[in-house]
């Protein structure tokens, strides 16, 4: 065993996955997991643990998988996490648990999302479900929102007696995991719709196509017996660069082109929502969204470009999706920034315009900033643009809830440690509270915000 | 799912539903819409909502066939269902929150286009129900394309008929009967147009050399209706708006047609097929090039 590197990750050839939608990675099957826990040196001050934001205990879980003891190895993961099929996929593991694994240091970190993932996989295949509460506990609870900071405050609460009702604006439960993530990296009905199906087990209800603030307000809700609510509405709202041209035909929000394709199944034959594929893409931005649309418009056929004002260490994105996303061909322009969308006479996206940039001193957010190149304009021949510049949350609720704060972008103002907001009885979490974040931090104050009803309720 | 309680047709593609809804039939109000899904593997369609019951909990939809999502959706029947309803989305109508005072004094004109009767006719009704004054045109291509005519005659004060071709009321486009009405020397003290965009359009380069301010009701294309995609986005006074949730009503003088007239045309070859796939079935394969590309 070659304890320097990681057991390789088998996956899905880059040439034919370019062209579908089905799972990039096939992750760990049995031999490979025990073969790769036996890397993990069970360390008594396990830095890895300081790096997982809902602190894992690591070296436990990966010495049971050692011993063999994959539903052992569940239950300790499940002591600290509701999602870990979807964490273990989708956690930028190198800046949290793995980038602090002293295996590190000198080779590769134990791969700590490849085992999790593994488990979790193991545990749902063979139909282990959390435990449902003895008895309900009488309380009422609401929660807004089915991402992953609704789903875990929900199954948090369902665990301690109470009864709780997500109210979901679309269709669909399981928020960005369902619209947002595309299929190739988070399957949705063997991985989403089975997590949501646990926290359904557990005796959540799951109410669909109810827009808190529109279809009903909070207030509303309190006065129809909910004792306490939970925000996890996330951040949904898009941003444009205001640039001319952006209104063209072929001009999307990253948002709507992943919506078309994930959660409408624009990419499906018999799934009548159209989506304006393009045969030659620009995706400005750099985050994981960026990738996720690049990587979505590869699949529907066409040549795509990022386009990104920084450069490679600056990209946001997980490391795991930029390698993915070279590997598959999508063509990276960095340090390259728009400056106005071509428009032909019939409304439709015919070009481009772009500048080079260069990376001058720190800004505020310590990254290098980026300033013009002079003279370096050029005209990049796309026929479609998808706009991921990042999102901020809706002010639906907050417009329609009287005394609750928000900060001047937009986020709900809410305590970390219990999810408390300024007004009573009103809790909330995850990207509504955070702005754009990650799934796992999601989870997190969504059972931070379980754990802040609980004692609120306690006490009342 | 939500259960059909009426289906009916109303004029030749023109199809009304009454449709158990108590989440939307709670709280809406005139102005607003909601985005319906036919079933699994439908388009979201936003429609308006042209007249809702608090006690049985329905809302009233009116659907025109336009493609391939409108096509499925007449298909169904009286005691089918609609897998998602959802709303009531965007704002009510400004007059709602006007205060009674000034609205009394104010007489409004109507002006619906085709379809947009249905749409029209939820406010008007609100403008009698409240003790306002308001009239109405209503404008179709023909005879058999008028929809709703007792119920606009039974709330509007006075209500004008034209079709494009003379065949029914009066002959000629709506903008005529506003002249006419404006030169008779009947006075209008707002506006408030809905129906196909280019109407809307022509509409308000009238009112606005007549001067009277004017509202319309915007339809993009849609997908969620809660501002999360940015597909209805639209330019009003130079500034981009979300239609779903900054409209659908916006000031009909600031409006950008051109531009949303073409945003609009977006998927039309992609949904064309779609729609002649789902009317011919078996018959259209696509990719011969003997139907010269209109197929
Ligand atoms: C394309 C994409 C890729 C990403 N990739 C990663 C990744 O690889 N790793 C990672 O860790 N993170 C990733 N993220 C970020 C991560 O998904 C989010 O941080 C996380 O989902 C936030 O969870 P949440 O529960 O706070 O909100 P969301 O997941 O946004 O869920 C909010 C839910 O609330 C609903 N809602 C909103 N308003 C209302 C209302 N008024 N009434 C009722 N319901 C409402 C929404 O419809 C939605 O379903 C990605 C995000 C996107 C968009
Ligand atoms: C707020 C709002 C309220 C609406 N209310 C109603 C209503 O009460 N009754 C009703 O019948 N329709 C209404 N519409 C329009 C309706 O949503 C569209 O007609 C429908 O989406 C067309 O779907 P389709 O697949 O059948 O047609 P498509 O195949 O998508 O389109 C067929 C043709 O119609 C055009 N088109 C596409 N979308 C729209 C649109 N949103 N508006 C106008 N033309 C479009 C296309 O350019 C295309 O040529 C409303 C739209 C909005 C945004
Ligand atoms: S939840 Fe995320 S950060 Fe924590 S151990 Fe798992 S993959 Fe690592
Ligand atoms: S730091 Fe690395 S080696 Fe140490 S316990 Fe954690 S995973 Fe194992
Ligand atoms: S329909 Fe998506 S933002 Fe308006």
């Amino acid at each position: 065993m070659d304890v320097m590197h990681k057991v390789p990750v088998r996956e899905q050839d880059p040439k034919v996955r370019a062209h579908n939608f089905e799972e990039v990675c096939y992750g760990y099957n049995e031999e490979e997991a025990v073969e790769e826990a036996q890397r993990c040196l069970n360390c008594k001050n396990a830095r890895c643990m300081m790096g997982c934001p809902v602190a894992i205990n690591i070296p436990a879980f990966i010495s049971k998988i050692k011993e063999r003891d994959f539903e052992g190895a569940f239950n300790i993961i499940s002591e600290s996490s509701s999602l870990p099929a979807v964490c273990g996929r989708v956690c930028p593991q190198e800046s949290q648990c793995e980038g602090k694994c002293v295996r590190g240091i000198k080779g590769e970190p134990v791969a700590i999302g490849k085992l999790e993932r593994f488990v979790a996989d193991w545990a749902r295949e063979r139909g282990i479900v959390p435990k449902k509460a003895e008895k309900l506990n009488g309380h009422k609870v609401a929660v807004i929102g089915s991402g992953p900071a609704g789903l875990s405050c929900a199954g948090d609460l369902a665990k301690l007696g109470y009864s709780v009702t997500i109210f979901e604006a679309l269709h669909e439960p399981g928020g960005v995991l369902t619209y947002g993530i595309p299929e190739f990296r988070l399957p949705k009905s063997a991985v989403v719709q089975k997590e949501i199906n646990n926290v359904k087990s557990l005796g959540v209800e799951i109410v669909c196509n109810a827009i808190i603030g529109k279809s009903i307000t909070i207030d509303e809700l309190m006065e129809d017996g909910y004792e306490a609510v939970f925000i996890g509405s996330g951040a949904g709202l898009p941003k444009f660069m205001g640039i001319p041209g952006e209104q063209a035909n072929g001009v999307y929000s990253a948002n709507e082109y992943l919506t078309r394709s994930n959660l409408m199944k624009a990419f499906k034959e018999d799934y009548a929502t159209p989506i304006a594929a393009g045969k030659k893409v620009a995706v400005v931005g750099g985050g994981n969204v960026a990738m996720d649309a690049a990587r979505t418009a590869l699949r529907l056929g066409a040549e795509v470009y990022i386009v990104y004002r920084r450069g490679e260490e600056e990209l946001p994105a997980r490391v795991e999706e930029v390698h993915h996303a070279k590997e598959e061909g999508v063509i990276f322009k960095l340090l390259t920034n728009p400056t106005e969308i071509l428009v032909d006479d019939k409304g439709w996206v015919a070009g481009m315009k772009c500048v080079e940039m260069e990376l001058g001193e720190p800004d505020e957010s310590g990254r290098r900033r980026p300033v013009v190149k002079p003279n370096s304009e050029f005209t990049l021949d796309v026929d479609t643009v998808i706009m991921s510049l990042g999102t901020s949350p809706n002010p639906l609720i907050s417009s329609t809830t009287e005394g609750l704060e928000t900060s001047k972008w937009k986020c709900i103002i809410a305590s970390e440690e219990n999810g408390q907001t300024s007004k009573e009885g009103v809790f909330a979490g995850g990207d509504a509270v955070t702005g754009a974040a990650t799934v796992i931090l999601a989870m997190e104050a969504g059972r931070a915000g379980a754990k802040g009803i609980h004692e609120y309720l306690q006490n009342k | 799912m939500y259960d059909i309680l009426r289906a009916e047709k109303l004029a030749e593609n023109i199809y009304l539903f009454d449709v158990k809804a108590p989440l939307v039939s709670r709280k809406c109000l005139p102005g607003q819409f909601v985005i319906v899904r036919t079933d699994d593997k439908s388009e979201r369609i936003p429609l308006t909502i042209c007249d809702y019951d608090r006690e049985k909990e329905t809302v009233t939809l009116v659907v025109q066939v336009v493609g391939a999502s409108s096509f499925r959706m007449a298909q169904l029947k009286t005691g089918e269902a609609f897998a998602d309803i959802v709303g009531p989305l965007g704002r009510p109508s400004e007059f709602i929150s006007e205060d009674p005072e000034t609205l009394s004094k104010k007489k409004v004109l109507f002006v619906a286009g085709g379809l947009g009767t249905a749409p029209v006719y939820p406010q008007v009704k609100w403008f009698r129900e409240n003790g306002f004054h308001a009239d109405a045109i209503v404008g179709a291509k023909t005879k058999d394309l008028v929809i709703m005519e007792q119920e606009m005659a039974a709330v509007a004060d006075d209500l004008y008929i034209t079709t494009d071709d003379g065949s029914y009321g009066r002959h000629g486009m709506v903008t005529q009967v506003i002249s006419d009405l404006v030169a008779e020397g009947k006075k209008y003290d707002a506006c408030v147009a809905i129906g196909p965009m280019i109407m809307m359009k022509f509409v308000c380069k009238l009112t606005k050399e007549l001067g009277i301010p004017t509202i319309v009701s915007m339809n993009p294309i849609m997908v969620d209706g809660t501002g999360m995609c940015g597909a209805c986005r639209l330019t009003v006074d130079g500034q981009v708006k979300f239609a779903c949730v900054d409209g659908p009503e916006f000031d009909g003088h600031l409006v950008d047609f051109d531009e949303a007239m073409k945003r609009s045309q977006m998927y039309k070859t992609e949904e064309g097929r779609a729609f002649l796939a789902a009317k011919e079935g078996d018959t259209h394969h696509g990719g011969c090039g003997n139907c010269g590309g209109d197929k």
